[in-house]
């Protein structure tokens, strides 16, 4: 299973790692040197914009870390819990894009923001001219990553929770005094961290090297280092290739020295986490974080729910011009334009999203079960599962591409499917490594005692335990499947068409209301999921509550 | 469970030795013409061997009026040749540009994916000049007559490279501004006029960053008027006098860029959003490659009706744009049959019909008859916002592609990081 991934990994790494030294006999450049890194180092901007995504890939997980810390904490065993969860599912399975793009509509001086206290408060009867997206120092763009990946770490976060027992954890530091919030940090927050870790690294990986969100909120003088890849490998002049190889080397470098200084800072954080908790503090501080916990998840929830909602309204608008609050008038013809292509390509979507789906869960499952009984601590080479999200996009699909084109493989449905497990796998294994290897063994050597073989342990113990990740898992896989744009396009050499291979051409036409159907398209099928993911666990255990995956 | 394991290894082995080898195999090597490639001198031949070929027309599907008109030229060759037209709608033309590389470099010589596409400029340069295309083939269509190339050599030129016959003439485009005559009651005259204009209006206009193609588009638009003499920019950009020969323009837009939207602080990435910061009123003035985006976007209510397209006096940067084969497409005959309909005069009025009009005309009307010009005179758009009819003398040509790169690095180099 490695070799499968990491053969198709290698060999995409291996096609810019040439070019990045500058090989690449397909466009007359065989003599290999550091020429391309020379050129690098001296583009102008280059440092900023190292810089902006490192700077971005620090700053986005350590904030939604935060808020989803203080808001789990802050809402331990209140109703907040279950009302917010309802919540966090279908903004999960938005596009990030898409996402970024309702954000900008409601911030932007022309945005629904300025729209409600214009003309009447402000005066303005044309938008003012304020650099709000796009500032230089990247916070609008990191706003929006924020945004995202708090409901990515609050899904992880709830489908790790069940096998704490923190509610019991909770009660034990209750009983020592200490206030509930804090009982819930120093006791159940410090045992979540670890089944976070890899989820964070995701986060990490994807705000350093994110194109389309940096595309929409990013500074552009200079722009992220991502956004200048993508500029010189879609670069007319095919000898830029080169510079955007060297470029995409640089990028995982930035990437990895990122999750290098985030693992440094582990241990910081820890001594001091520990030198609090011994402190003993039992209730001082508890009335700030339980409102900054509620407020601030309120607050990000809140505003990524109305760039949504703006979505929605954007997909029916006709006339909408400044300073209306609403639209003039509305419209059918978004959908009237987008939903004849879609209906073709919607078998297809369905078909690579189920298939390259369950090929993960049964990949992975593979992989830890046999890990699992083995007896085996999990093999160092299993980060290499990683890469397909290190390396930036298109870097890495050319590579493949290069490959299927070499094993004289035709494209086809079979070939996407493929290239799309390739990505649906690391989400899949991020999702599921680590409450898969958190599940106590003592379940598994119980069975045993009792005479079960390990596959009717699996059938009987394991998988009924584990419902509810495997129930997220498979929804965060669909999601991602569903997501792939340029993976479909190249190894599908557009005989395969899906909804967002159709949806993404017609949206870089620009118009609004396009941009909102396929927003809203993309996100309908992975909500289906994910509210799967949720009612399943729950309908099956509806009469064992500890099973349910509540928070309580 | 433990079963599969052998499987897998045995799988992943086998995976190991294909790719050992062909990473040994992986010479870019690759012979520009497939053995048996049709002759389109001898027509016939090569519309029968077209008849129920498939054919994958890679082209941009960014704008619903152009994919709508290349699903009906899918049902009209369908009716006509027998050819299953799919267009394959690309957010990004250098997406094909990659697929056609990394086919060359893996030596798939004569099955490739992309069997046409849509091209010009930079784009054809770079594919050209690395032996990716296939030709020359497209002066012996039956159809390259309308285009009268002898009278409009401009037709066998893109970006002044020469064309060669390596790829078709298909529409044509011009730089236009459009503004909201809500706002502003008259457009600059031309980009050198417009720092007087911005002086009046500051904050409403601005202009796409490089390396957007539009960003690339104002730049030489602008250094065309800017230059005392135009000559050097219709050849290979010299690194010795290029300081010299631009410094008119960036002394021109170290003015601009405070009166720009933002003070020039940030720009937006491309057309699109520049489109989007006129329909919300952000800005008054904005520019286009396509003479029909402003009315299209009019007809669509993204935009306001009281928008206006205006051509810069004194001449517009304009160009043709072009269809292409690469070098080992599959299905070359159903191709030449496509590309020769789409100079059809049929399908060269339908795509400046009024009501969906997707470009300019590349065939010279001169050489059709009195009847065929009065159905062009007659589709002609009326809609106020509609593009003024450009003639031949306001054309400005396409300098040498290596000014685009060069303008852009020292865009880059002057404004790209402050």
């Amino acid at each position: 299973m490695i070799a499968l991934l990491t053969l198709p990994v290698l060999a995409g790494l291996s096609a810019i790692l040439l070019p990045a030294f500058g090989y690449l006999p397909a466009l007359q450049h065989d003599e290999p040197g550091l020429m391309v890194w020379r050129e690098l180092f001296t583009t102008p901007g280059i440092g900023r914009s190292a810089w902006l995504s490192l700077s971005a890939a620090l700053l986005t997980p350590l904030l939604s870390l935060t808020l989803v810390m203080l808001f789990l904490a802050s809402t331990s065993g209140t109703r907040w819990a279950s009302a917010m969860r309802r919540l966090v599912a279908p903004l999960l399975a938005v596009p990030h894009a898409a996402a970024a793009f309702g954000l900008a509509f409601l911030i932007a001086p022309s945005g629904l923001m300025f729209r409600l206290v214009s003309p009447e408060l402000s005066g303005w009867q044309r938008p003012p001219d304020l650099l709000i997206l796009n500032d230089s120092l990247g916070l609008t763009m990191m706003l929006g990553l924020v945004l995202k990946e708090i409901p990515f770490l609050l899904l992880m976060a709830l489908a790790a929770l069940p096998q704490l027992n923190a509610d019991q954890r909770v009660n034990m530091a209750r009983s020592l005094g200490y206030r509930p919030i804090l009982a819930w940090l120093w006791t159940v927050a410090p045992a979540l961290y670890p089944l976070l870790r890899l989820p964070l690294f995701a986060v990490i990986a994807f705000a350093s090297a994110t194109v389309d969100v940096a595309l929409i909120l990013g500074p552009t003088l200079p722009p992220t280092l991502s956004v200048r890849i993508i500029g010189w490998f879609s670069d007319p002049d095919l000898n830029q290739r080169l510079l955007a190889s060297a470029a995409a080397l640089l990028q995982l470098m930035i990437t990895l020295s990122a999750i290098g200084v985030w693992i440094a800072a582990e241990k910081i954080v820890a001594g001091l986490y520990r030198a609090l908790l011994l402190s003993g503090n039992r209730r001082q501080g508890h009335a700030v974080l339980n409102v900054l916990g509620k407020s601030l998840m309120v607050i990000t929830l809140g505003t990524l729910l109305i760039s949504l909602m703006l979505l929605v309204v954007q997909a029916f608008a006709g006339t909408w011009r400044f300073p209306d609050n609403l639209p003039a008038t509305w419209t059918l013809q978004h959908w009237q334009t987008v939903g004849p292509l879609l209906l073709a390509p919607l078998g297809n979507t369905l078909l690579l999203g189920l298939l390259s789906t369950a090929l993960a869960v049964l990949l992975v499952v593979a992989v830890l079960e046999h890990e699992s009984r083995q007896g085996r601590k999990p093999a160092q080479i299993l980060w290499a599962i990683y890469i397909p999200l290190l390396v930036p996009q298109v870097a890495f699909l050319y590579g493949l591409t290069l490959l299927l084109e070499q094993l004289r493989w035709q494209p086809g449905l079979m070939m996407v499917g493929f290239a799309h497990s390739l990505f649906v796998v690391p989400y899949v294994y991020l999702s599921l490594a680590e409450p898969y290897r958190r599940l106590d063994p003592r379940w598994q050597q119980l069975a045993a005692t009792l005479g079960a073989s390990p596959n009717r342990t699996w059938w009987h113990i394991k998988l009924p335990m584990l419902l509810a990740p495997l129930a997220t898992a498979f929804a965060v896989g669909l999601a991602v499947s569903i997501g792939q744009y340029l993976a479909t396009l190249l190894t599908g050499a557009g005989r395969v068409t899906t909804l967002t291979t159709e949806a993404v051409a017609l949206a870089s036409g620009g118009t609004r209301g396009t941009i909102a159907v396929w927003a809203l398209l993309q996100a309908a099928i992975p909500m289906l999921g994910f509210a799967m993911a949720l009612m399943l666990p729950r309908f099956w255990w509806r009469k064992r509550r500890d099973m349910t995956g509540q928070l309580t | 469970m433990k079963k599969t394991c052998p499987t897998l290894i045995a799988i992943s082995s086998i995976f190991s030795w294909l790719g050992a080898l062909s990473l040994v195999l992986a010479s870019g090597t690759g012979t520009t013409f497939a053995a048996q490639a049709p002759d389109p001198s001898d027509w016939d031949a090569v519309v029968a061997e077209a008849r129920d070929q498939p054919l994958f027309f890679y082209a941009w599907g960014g704008d619903q009026l152009t994919n709508d008109y290349l699903a009906w030229v899918g049902q009209r060759v369908a009716a006509d040749y027998g050819i299953r037209m799919t267009h394959v709608r690309l957010s990004d033309t250098a997406d094909a540009v990659s697929r056609i590389l990394a086919e060359k470099q893996a030596g798939n010589t004569d099955r490739g994916a992309v069997d046409m596409l849509w091209i010009n400029g930079d784009n054809f340069a770079s594919l050209k000049t690395n032996d990716l295309l296939f030709g020359p083939w497209a002066e012996q269509l039956p159809n390259f007559v309308w285009v009268n190339a002898d009278a409009n050599p401009d037709v066998r030129f893109d970006f002044t490279l020469p064309v060669e016959g390596y790829e078709s003439p298909w529409l044509r485009a011009h730089l236009v501004f459009y503004y909201d005559s809500a706002y502003v009651s008259a457009p600059p005259a031309n980009v050198a006029a417009l720092l007087n204009w911005a002086q009046e209006h500051p904050g409403e206009f601005t202009y796409p960053r490089p390396p957007d193609f539009l960003s690339a588009t104002f730049l030489k638009q602008a250094l065309l008027e800017l230059v005392a003499d135009s000559a050097p920019l219709y050849l290979p950009v010299q690194e010795t006098s290029f300081e010299a020969i631009t410094a008119p323009l960036w002394q021109y837009l170290d003015a601009l860029h405070p009166l720009l939207l933002r003070q020039g602080r940030s720009f937006p990435a491309n057309g699109p959003e520049l489109r989007r910061l006129m329909a919300d009123g952000e800005i008054a003035l904005a520019l286009s490659f396509n003479p029909t985006e402003a009315v299209n976007s009019v007809l669509r209510n993204e935009l306001p009706d009281s928008v206006r397209t205006h051509l810069p006096d004194g001449g517009a940067l304009a160009n043709v744009s072009f269809v292409a084969i690469p070098y080992n497409a599959s299905h070359k005959a159903a191709a030449m049959v496509t590309a020769n309909f789409l100079l059809s005069v049929e399908a060269q009025l339908r795509a400046q019909n009024p009501q969906y009009p997707v470009g300019m005309p590349v065939i010279d009307l001169s050489v059709l008859t009195a009847q065929q010009q009065a159905q062009f005179a007659d589709s002609r758009q009326s809609h106020p916002s509609a593009p003024p009819l450009m003639s031949g003398g306001q054309q400005l040509q396409e300098p040498h592609p290596s000014w685009m790169e060069a303008l852009e690095q020292a865009w880059i180099a002057r404004y790209g990081s402050r």
